[in-house]
């Protein structure tokens, strides 16, 4: 449906993208996914049109965007600030963008009710933006953004301006309304967790590139490059060597057990990266595993993490355990996982 | 221990009292002697008549108010209200613009274009007055280069227009900073979310841009209309003799009439004037 070919843009000597491709599907809920600075604010602007890039082709349902103003594109834009119009009532706000259209006053003011109706704020359609909370501008965003029925919604950090307990009931909200307005929506987030529970695919960038472009269980499960692996999720990561077959061998620890996404050659430079919740803690006499001493003990209610120092190994090994930890500080252990709980990837650097 | 640690906030306060007043004296002393207290004698002349060589002579007289609505008094009043309405529009029309694309310009390039807005104030005023003069004179700049062309000489000084001209001239910086800062502020994103929502630059302006700077606008033309309303320095010396406004008939009444009681029924009307503008302007921009 949208179509991103070979997208580069850069600012003076920073490069914020560079050669960028990407193909969202109709009706996909798809995430931009990076720290800030990495680029997707900016891809984002290229597709509402308050940015242009220097080189590659963006298109909508095979017609080119590029070459259209931004008021002529069938897209809507959700503003990280909200962008509200502040001397316009709730109702004014919504009604915006159907003015704009030109429609029979009687169909603008019944959307506009359907679509406060939708968000939840019909009570409040005459008041001003500054006269509500966070999550209602929030919500009156969304509905400006969305009562023109563009074909693809963009937003930018939708729920980054809200706090911790209304944000949980927004993401759940945001995934309602698009399942019921069956709109492509892309948003642009530095939450991963935010895109974990909302997206349906992700695609991570880093430096102006795309470094993964996956469904979230495969994205956590199976990074396939070392940023991925770093930036999502918390990751225990170990460096070394292919061998050709499920080891790494890394030179403090021998061969270490996992599984290569790709046919690795051997001896190339590879990062294994196996979860906190696939190691297990091993009597310190087990036959199997990396002796080390338990440094720190965290109980997060349904789990623990559990930090093992693992001597020459620069940070301690993370473990997640069910419930209360059993081990305490100071405890000898040993920590050991299972080839297929671990992938070993290429390390180019 | 109880009332020992209940009386102990008490001298703070009044400390506090006392420091802030130490500190707000000098202002005070000054908005009394030299604003209130003129004012209010200003004020008491208009019911008393006026001495024969100047001064006032304290008996009451409700003289003063009847002669002020005689149609040749109300008459330069409203030709003051014309030319200073006329002027006021004119900068509005030429520093609206102005100031939206000074707030445009990258944040270097502004500072630069504010210098030159405000430039002129670095210099006398009577001597940039002056300075029309030598262009618009009989001889003066102006005529001697459309005598080039074969054209005039015109008569350019000495008209309600070279009155405009100089108060514009004088005053239109007046307009642009309020215009500027209020326009400057706008969250460019509106903008842009306008423009997202389907209108064109044009709609976007009509409605976001120009409704979000009025408070801006009120403020410009306030700015311009109140020293333009009570200007006597630019009539006189752009003007003429032929077109007085209320602030030149206010200082002949006061200097070569010696009719205190009057000139000060006068500026009573002046003032009435800006207060009911500044009363309009605060609400508003209330309600923008």
């Amino acid at each position: 449906m949208l179509k991103i070919d070979g997208v580069s843009r850069s600012f003076g000597s920073v490069t914020a993208l560079d050669d960028v491709s990407l193909q969202i599907e109709q009706g996909e809920f798809f995430a931009l996914l990076g720290p800030s600075g990495c680029g997707k604010t900016t891809l984002l602007r290229i597709i509402a049109g308050f940015e242009t890039p220097d080189s590659g082709r963006v298109s909508l349902d095979g017609e080119d965007l590029l070459s259209k103003a931004p008021n002529r594109r069938p897209i809507s834009l959700m503003f990280q600030s909200y962008a509200l119009f502040p001397h316009m009532t709730v109702a004014k706000n919504v009604a915006y963008g159907l003015e704009r259209e030109r429609l029979p006053r009687q169909e603008i003011k019944q959307r506009v009710g359907e679509v406060l109706e939708t968000v939840g704020l019909s009570a409040h359609a005459g008041r001003k933006p500054a006269q509500l909370s966070g999550g209602q501008r929030q919500r009156v965003a969304l509905a400006r953004s969305i009562v023109k029925r563009p074909r693809l919604l963009l937003l930018d950090e939708p729920l980054s301006a809200l706090d911790k307990k209304v944000r949980a009931d927004m993401q759940l909200e945001l995934k309602r309304l698009q399942h019921e307005v069956g709109i492509t929506f892309v948003v642009v987030t530095h939450d991963q967790e935010e895109a974990m529970s909302l997206a349906d695919r992700i695609a991570v960038f880093d430096t102006g590139q795309v470094r993964q472009v996956d469904a979230p269980v495969t994205l956590y499960e199976r990074p396939s490059t070392p940023f991925v692996a770093d930036f999502v999720g918390a990751n225990n990561l170990f460096r070394g060597l292919a061998t050709g077959l499920d080891a790494l061998r890394s030179e403090d620890f021998g061969m270490l057990a996992g599984t290569p996404l790709e046919e690795l050659a051997a001896d190339t430079p590879a990062l294994l990266a196996v979860r906190p919740e696939r190691i297990e803690l091993a009597d310190e006499n087990a036959v199997r595993g990396m002796a080390g001493t338990v440094v720190d003990v965290s109980f997060y209610g349904g789990v623990s993490h559990v930090s093992v120092d693992v001597p020459g190994h620069p940070k301690p090994v993370l473990a997640a355990v069910q419930g209360a930890g059993t081990v305490k500080p100071g405890a000898e252990v040993k920590v050991r996982w299972n080839a297929e709980d671990a992938v070993i990837m290429a390390d180019p650097q | 221990m109880k009332s020992e640690a209940k009386a102990r906030p008490a001298p703070r306060v009044r400390g506090r009292r006392l420091g802030a007043f130490v500190f707000l004296s000098p202002g005070l002393t000054y908005l009394v002697v030299l604003l209130l207290v003129p004012l209010g004698l200003v004020l008491s002349y208009t019911v008393f008549q006026r001495g024969r060589f100047g001064g006032v002579v304290y008996e009451f007289t409700t003289e003063n108010f009847t002669r002020l609505i005689d149609p040749l008094y109300l008459g330069v009043v409203g030709n003051s209200l014309r030319i200073a309405a006329l002027t006021t529009l004119i900068a509005l029309l030429i520093g609206y613009p102005t100031a939206y694309l000074i707030a445009q310009l990258p944040s270097r390039w502004k500072t630069l274009a504010l210098v030159a807005v405000v430039l002129p104030f670095w210099t006398n005023f009577i001597i940039r007055v002056y300075a029309w003069i030598m262009l618009l004179s009989g001889p003066g700049l102006v005529n001697s280069a459309l005598g080039k062309l074969g054209l005039g000489p015109y008569e350019l000084l000495y008209h309600e227009g070279t009155i405009v001209t100089g108060l514009l001239y004088s005053y239109l910086p007046l307009m642009v900073l309020p215009l500027y800062s209020a326009i400057e502020r706008l969250d460019p994103q509106l903008r842009e979310a306008s423009a997202n929502l389907g209108a064109s630059a044009f709609t976007t302006f009509r409605k976001v841009t120009l409704p979000l700077s009025v408070p801006g606008v009120l403020t410009g033309c306030l700015f311009v209309f109140v020293p333009s309303f009570g200007n006597f320095v630019i009539p006189e010396m752009l003007g003429g003799s032929k077109s007085t406004m209320v602030g030149n008939l206010i200082r002949d009444q006061f200097l070569k009439a010696r009719d205190w009681p009057f000139g000060s029924t006068l500026a009573l009307a002046l003032i009435a004037v800006l207060v009911a503008l500044l009363i309009v302007q605060a609400w508003a921009a209330r309600r923008a």
